[in-house]
This record gives C-alpha cells, structure tokens and sequence, in this order.
C-alpha cells in the first residue's frame, strides 16, 4: 500500500515534467513548459527548468499537463454496495481516468446521513490512498426529503458539500431550508434537479423514443421546472446553488436567465449529455439508462453551446457503477446509470476538437471550476501548491473494453467505442498514484 | 415446404415488411381451414416444443397460442407467473435459462415490461414471439386484427379510416395497430380523454382527435380499447361513469363511421365502459372473428418460424 495523504508533507519524491502545454486556468496559462514537482507540491513552473542532479525527468513533449482534474460527482457505492464498486476500484477507475479528486455522493448504504458515515469514508480513503475523496452528506436525513441532516456534525466530519442526488427534494420548503442552513456552515449545496411528480415511472426521455419502447417518458420539462425553482430559492435565500447534471435545452435557458440575473448558481453536465441522445436506449440498451435520461439532439447541442458560453461550468461524471445483477434485466427493471470515470477525458477532448471548447476552457471545467465550486484546494499550478498533476497524451487511441477498465463494473454505453486521447500520468500529493 | 420468412423472432411490427405480412396473413388465411376440419390436427410441427411464457394475467392469448400449437401437433409447455416477476425480485434471466434447460425449440413471452421478449432473445437462440410486452407492442394481436379487416374489407386498405378510441397511452395493442394498419396504407386516427392519448409527436403517425366523434366519422373500422387501470399508477379520469358518458362508444356515436363500419375489440371487453350493451348485436361487430382469427395468425407464426429456420 503507497502512503497516506497525511504522509505527502513527508513525500520526497523528486521529479520534473518537461516540454508539456501547460494549461492553467487560475493563472491564465496555455504555454510550454517544465513543472518541477518536490516534496508534494509544485516546487516551480516555467518554460524550462534546468536538471539538477537525482531529479527524475519525464519527457511529455506532445501531452497537456492539467492541475489535478476533480470530479464533483461520482457513486463510490461503498458503504453497502460493495457488489458495484468500492473505495479500492473507484479510486483506481478516478486516477487512471486523470482524476486526482472526487466528491463521492451520499446514496449508499446507510446514506450519508451521519458523521459516522462521512468518517467511514474518509477513512476507508485514507486506507486506499491514491485520490483525493471529498464525501458529500444528504440534505435530508435518509434522504428522505422530510427534516434536514446534521449539516454542522456532517462539515465537521469532513463533508464538503450536500445534496439529496438520486432523491429529489421534492418539498420546495425543505430546499429553502437546506440553503439557509448550509450559509451556516459554508457547505455547497448540489441539487439533483428532477420533478418527481413529472418524471414518476419515467424510463428514457419523453418523446418519439419513449413513445417507440413504449415506456413511460421523463419529460425534459421535469429537470426545467426543478432548475427554475433552485434558481428561484437561490435568490431568495441569496445563497449559491449548484446544480447537477443538466441535460436539457430547458434547463440551459434557465441557467442563461440566471446568470443575466447575476444569481449565485453553477451547473454540471456528464459527458453522456454532451455526447449521446435517446437513440442510445433504442433497443432497450440497458447500459444507456441514465437519469435523467439521454435526451434529444436539440439537448445535446444546447448543453454544448452551453459548455462554449460558460452556462454549465463543469463536467462531471456522475459515475454510477451497477453490476450486471441490477443492470442484465429487463429494461424497465434496470438501475438507472453509467460509469464515467475512465472516459470522461477523451470525450471531452472531442468538444475541444470540434471546437466547442478551448483546451484552457477544459481545464477550467474539469478541475479548476469544480475544486472552486466545492471549496476545496487544487485547480490550479501555481508553485507553492499540492502537486495535483493530469498529464494528458490528448492523441493517444484506444478502445474502451472490459479489461482497459478498472472500475468493478463495466455498465458503459461506450463499450467497443475508439477512444481518443487518455491520462497518461496522474500525480496526488507528489505522488504518482497512476500508472501503477 | 419453402416458406420465405426472413425474421428469427416476432418481437414488434416495425421491422416487419409489407411483404412480410402478407405472407403471415396468407399463411394463416391458408391454415384457417384446418380449423374448420372435423378433426382440427396436422402432424407439421410433431417433436416440437412451444413454451408459453406468461409473467401477465392473460387467458386468450395464452389459451389462443397453446391451441395454435395443439393444432399443429406441438407440445406446450406453460409456465405462468402469478403478478409480474419484478414485484416477486425474480430473475427474468435465471427463468429462462431454467426453461431452455427444458429444451423448448421457441418461447412465447408475455411480461408486464416492456422489451422484456426483446431482452429474451438477445440471451437465447431459440425464436422468441412477443405475445405484448409492458405498453410497448402486442404484434400478434395487430396481425390477428388487420387478417380480420382483410377478410371483410380486402386486402387494399389505401383511404381506409382506422379510429381507435381508448388507453391510446398504455395500449399495447394500440401501438401494434398504428403501426400495421398505418403500414399497410391505411389512416389511424386516435381518441381519447386527454390524459391517456399520446402528444401528437408521439403518436407514432397517428392523428390524435380530442373528440371521439371526429376519429369515428367516415372511419370503416372502429376499434375500442379496454382502459388500462392497472399500468396507471394514479387517477387518469375521476369516475367510470364520466368515462363511459364521454369516451365510451355506442350506437350515437357509430351512426358517425362510414357505412358497413366494423367495430373491434381486442378484449377482454368491459361492457357499459368502452361500449355501450346495445352495441353487442351491432351489424359490423366482429370481435369473434378476431378470436378465431388469432388462433390462425399463431398458427402460421409458429409454422413461420420454425420451419424457416429448416432447410
């Protein structure tokens, strides 16, 4: 087992990245250049640093070099669902994926209700090693949607943010509610943004494929109606709210009157939203079952057009592992979501590709906004900081298959899919942490 | 017997061709009279093994398909679930692999959800007919109904009106119907209250009428729907009375449809809900027809697939 987190001061490990882009947002950077890492952090950043002796090289002419990216949404599945995924593989799949960081979301088994669950998990991270975990606590207790969890004990035990995600909060007053509490203790508050009302008994996206399959629609106005009324609350209560996954042109719209407004609300998207549609699903392709749901084409080039303009500010996974058990069903049977972690960099480097985004406007995205929207250190490669690095080979081809996976499960639409572009080193704390 | 049939299974009308139809019509219109036979029994499929799957109460299309395949000197298996497998936690999967073990040579699948026949013949190499699964499709029933307008109107269904009135939203039967009579050349219109008819986008080519009248007037057949209570969830009308009294059909509203209108029901039928008592001696009533009809449409389909898979 490689050392603890709380060891990385103690790291001494030498080592200088060299000839890589350099692509930083918080400094403004896209240039080539060195990066010299010592003693857990970032000890300079130039366009050449001279050897010194005993300093391991790494030649990364070609590659783009990222602070650390983060991820704000993944289901880790442990506690209680260990069968799906577990510390041990989760972590493995976030740093061969490039993620130095996740945020692991609070439905398992108990949720993370308690302070007791939030330290299970950090310390079952700090057993694991290689990334950084960042444990997000329920809203309500159970995630049941009736009275608010310990958000004070919860901080305290190292939660960072909290959301109720996979059970909307339904009850718009307990919403109001989470946000005037969370001001008390400087959580972020991430909203799983669905109707329930609207989006009961729903399987796919509402509309000719739902139609097709003959099963029963989420209509895109159940995540519209959930964003307008965050984005209502967020200005009521005159606190931030961020919200998860948009998939929908509707949603994007609201997100464009918010930010007119100048109200305090930020939005992720998976890169299954920018880069498949319901199509996916037809022919009951249980691995494309997603909520919400894959949408239409109109969505999916509304969420990119809103990647371009800066109306959703990070991507995030929201890397679901289910094993076959839960997903070798018949269709309306089977659990909701995909794994993300391992693919989330080549599909985002084809929105930079076709132009929708700057290579800079990547890292923002990937790392920079989602550590700054969680309130956590990284984003940035500026000396002085943990040494959190992604190097990215953005021309490397490979194909996603069983075995290139490292996540216990495989459930990935993208199965047989040629990938372009790959992390090829991830640094936690100055340590590499991947490949092996 | 050189029968051309290019499907492996019979899971929904889409992929099915005009040609292909025809050829399921003409072979069930040709084996309809075996049924008429003193004793109704050819050897043609001895040896093999029908197994009838039922996860869905069901006793027509059940008892229609296992006389199919008695008719044709098939031996049946029948496993029948009580409720459906998801409410029990079982394993559709481990179901079938334990039924293949029995050595069926072809599967008929009812199952409350939908895709579940499509899910079941990714994972066995042996035919798979969906005999209606979830609110997706019931394409045997749409073979059965378009055989029994054949026989009373021809085969040429160009300009011919098609209302089907009812649970438009969750009728299985609904959709395989659009989609076959569309196919076929007919024009389906579609009615209902407005909590259980399809957005027009999503009514798969059918025109969606808010009035009951106008999808009947001119129609040549009128189809009614059983309401589908129980894949609601929650109330879609408020009372059985208001449905009968405004969605319901009967002689007023008939005198609307083109003379000589069929009127059809895939069953089982609610009378004084979706239609009024009177319309039981209705002249162009043939919901038996559609009955014995099915028996044949089976019929060929078991020939159909298991014998095009023979050289």
């Amino acid at each position: 087992m490689g050392k603890t987190m709380e060891e990385e001061s103690l790291n001494t490990e030498r080592f200088l990245i060299r000839g890589a882009r350099i692509l930083d947002p918080s400094q403004g950077l896209d240039q080539e250049g060195d990066l010299l890492v010592e003693g857990g952090r970032i000890a300079a950043l130039d366009r050449e640093i001279p050897v010194e002796e005993g300093v391991q090289v790494i030649e990364a002419r070609g590659c783009w070099l990222l602070p650390g990216l983060v991820d704000m949404h993944v289901h880790l599945r442990e506690p209680g669902e260990e069968w799906k995924e577990d510390l041990e593989s989760g972590l493995r799949a976030a740093v061969a994926g490039g993620f130095t960081a996740v945020a692991c979301m609070p439905n398992t088994r108990p949720p993370n209700d308690s302070p007791e669950v939030t330290r299970y998990i950090l310390d079952r991270a700090r057993e694991v090693g290689r990334a950084r975990v960042y444990p997000v606590a329920c809203i309500s207790r159970g995630q049941e949607g009736r009275e608010l969890a310990p958000f004070g004990e919860l901080r305290e035990a190292g939660a960072v943010a909290v959301s109720d995600d996979g059970r909307p909060v339904a009850d718009s007053g307990l919403m109001r509610l989470a946000l005037e509490y969370a001001r008390s203790f400087d959580l972020t508050v991430i909203s799983h943004a669905e109707d329930p009302g609207l989006s009961a008994g729903g399987q796919v996206n509402e509309g000719p494929v739902s139609a097709r399959l003959g099963v029963k629609g989420i209509p895109a106005e159940a995540e519209a109606v959930a964003v307008f009324r965050e984005v209502a609350l967020a200005a009521l209560v005159g606190y931030p709210v961020h919200i998860a996954h948009v998939s929908t042109a509707a949603a994007v719209e609201i997100l464009r009157r918010a930010r007119e407004s100048g109200l305090p609300v930020t939005a992720e998207t998976a890169p299954h939203y920018f880069t498949l549609t319901e199509e996916a699903v037809l022919d009951y392709n249980t691995l494309a079952k997603v909520n919400p749901p894959l949408r239409s084409e109109d969505d999916r080039l509304a969420i990119r057009e809103a990647l371009s303009e800066g109306l959703i500010q990070v991507i995030a996974t929201d890397h679901a592992p289910h094993s076959p058990l839960e997903k070798e069903v018949e269709f309306p049977a089977a659990a909701f979501g995909m794994i993300g972690l391992e693919t989330a960099v080549p599909l985002t480097l084809n929105l930079v590709r076709e132009g929708v985004i700057t290579p800079l406007r990547m890292a923002e995205l990937l790392s920079t906004n989602p550590a700054r929207i969680l309130g956590v250190p990284g984003g940035t490669l500026k000396p002085g900081s943990p040494a959190d690095l992604t190097l990215i080979d953005p021309d490397r081809v490979w194909v996603v298959t069983e075995e290139e996976l490292h996540s216990k499960n495989k459930n990935t639409p993208f199965l047989g899919r040629e990938m372009r572009g790959r992390a090829v080193l991830t640094v936690v704390g100055g340590r590499i942490v991947w490949p092996e | 017997m050189g029968i051309e049939f290019p499907h492996r299974h019979l899971l929904e009308i889409g992929p099915l061709s005009r040609e292909d139809i025809e050829v399921i019509l003409r072979t069930a219109a040709n084996l309809k009279e075996i049924l008429r036979r003193p004793i109704p029994k050819v050897p043609t499929l001895r040896g093999k093994v029908v197994a009838n799957l039922f996860f869905e109460p069901s006793t027509r299309t059940r008892l229609s398909f296992e006389r199919a395949a008695k008719v044709l000197s098939a031996e049946v298996l029948n496993f029948s679930a009580r409720g459906s497998s998801l409410e029990k936690g079982e394993n559709l999967l481990d179901t079938v692999r334990n039924l293949m073990a029995m050595g069926p040579d072809l599967f008929v699948i009812r199952h409350p959800a939908s895709g579940a026949p499509h899910f079941v013949a990714r994972h066995v190499r042996i035919p798979v007919i969906n005999a209606g699964d979830g609110f997706h499709e019931h394409p045997t029933q749409a073979l059965l109904d378009l055989l029994t307008v054949w026989e009373r109107k021809g085969p040429d269904l160009r300009g011919l009106k098609v209302a089907i009135i009812g649970d438009i939203r969750h009728s299985r039967v609904a959709h395989s119907d659009i989609l076959i009579f569309r196919k076929m050349g007919a024009e389906v219109y579609v009615s209902g209250p407005g909590t259980l008819l399809p957005p027009e986008r999503e009514a798969l080519g059918a025109r969606v009428c808010l009035r009951v009248e106008e999808a009947v007037e001119g129609a040549g057949v009128v189809m009614a729907l059983r309401v589908q209570k129980e894949r609601h969830g929650r109330p879609l009308f408020p009372s059985w009375h208001e449905y009968a009294r405004f969605f319901g059909l009967n002689r007023r509203v008939l005198a609307q449809a083109a003379e000589g209108a069929l009127l059809m029901h895939p069953g089982p039928i609610n009378w004084g809900i979706e239609l009024a008592p009177e319309l039981e001696d209705f002249p162009g009533q043939v919901i038996l027809e559609q009955v014995e009809n099915g028996v044949a449409v089976r019929m060929a389909l078991l020939l159909l697939l298991l014998k095009a898979g023979e050289a």
